[in-house]
């Protein structure tokens, strides 16, 4: 069974579990590759406490949903998982899973990363982080808009 | 109607995440818009002047300057996105 799904959640997830359960009974996938993306303690020299995920319901969905048909349209791809969390996160907490399967790994490996970039610069989240001296709201990055130019 | 959401930084500076405007008839895309909100005030202007990096959706799509926008619609502002 080919799944393709796009989850916005506060809850975690577990790693090992989504990606058996992702390539559960298709004996033609040859290659599984994905993301995970971690909260740090540190970011521009400054100690972070918390991170709260703000996002844009009614538009994350369609976003990230017009991200992985790219991505199939691009790629011979079986199945796609994205999963980004939202509210309040502790540094070593994770924050997204990006995972893919294919026949072969160049595919996998491609579709895995073009699928982060985009999400980085398209999809409506936003972070803002508890720092010893108060809240603030992450600045969007250039090398992202570069990173996801490239595509 | 147009029905405005404000997000992140901006609902923070404007101090309101949603709104419910009745917008003049000259005001029908995006430019004409922002030009009219940032006569609100300085926190308006300054947000919103030419050369900020404010991103627009209308009814959930990435909106450019020219896209129209009409009676009924949502058309969200916010700064650019930092998720992943």
């Amino acid at each position: 069974m080919i799944t393709v799904a796009v989850r916005v959640q506060h809850e975690d997830f577990d790693v090992g579990r989504e990606l058996a359960e992702l390539r559960a009974s298709n004996p033609r996938v040859g290659a599984v590759a994905s993301f995970v993306g971690i909260v740090r303690d540190l970011n521009d020299a400054t100690e972070i406490r918390t991170l709260t995920l703000e996002h844009y319901p009614g538009m994350t969905e369609k976003a990230l949903n017009g991200i992985v048909d790219e991505a199939m349209k691009r790629w011979d791809l079986y199945d796609v998982l994205v999963i980004h969390r939202v509210g309040e996160l502790k540094p070593t907490d994770q924050i997204v899973l990006v995972a893919v399967t294919s026949a072969h790994r160049g595919e996998a490996f491609s579709a895995c990363e073009f699928i982060m970039d985009y999400l980085k610069t398209k999809a409506p989240f936003w972070k803002k982080e508890m720092t010893p001296d108060g809240e603030r709201w992450v600045e969007g990055r250039s090398s992202d808009d570069e990173a996801a130019a490239r595509w | 109607m147009v029905r405005l959401v404000y997000l992140a930084r901006l609902r923070d500076v404007f101090g309101t995440g949603t709104e419910n405007v009745d917008l003049p008839r000259d005001v029908s895309n995006v430019t004409a818009l922002l030009d009219w909100l940032s006569k609100r005030g300085d926190a308006w202007k300054k947000e919103l002047a030419s050369g900020r990096a404010i991103r627009v959706a209308v009814n959930h799509d990435i909106a450019g300057p020219e896209t129209p926008i009409r009676s009924g619609d949502e058309v969200a502002l916010f700064p650019p996105v930092t998720g992943g």
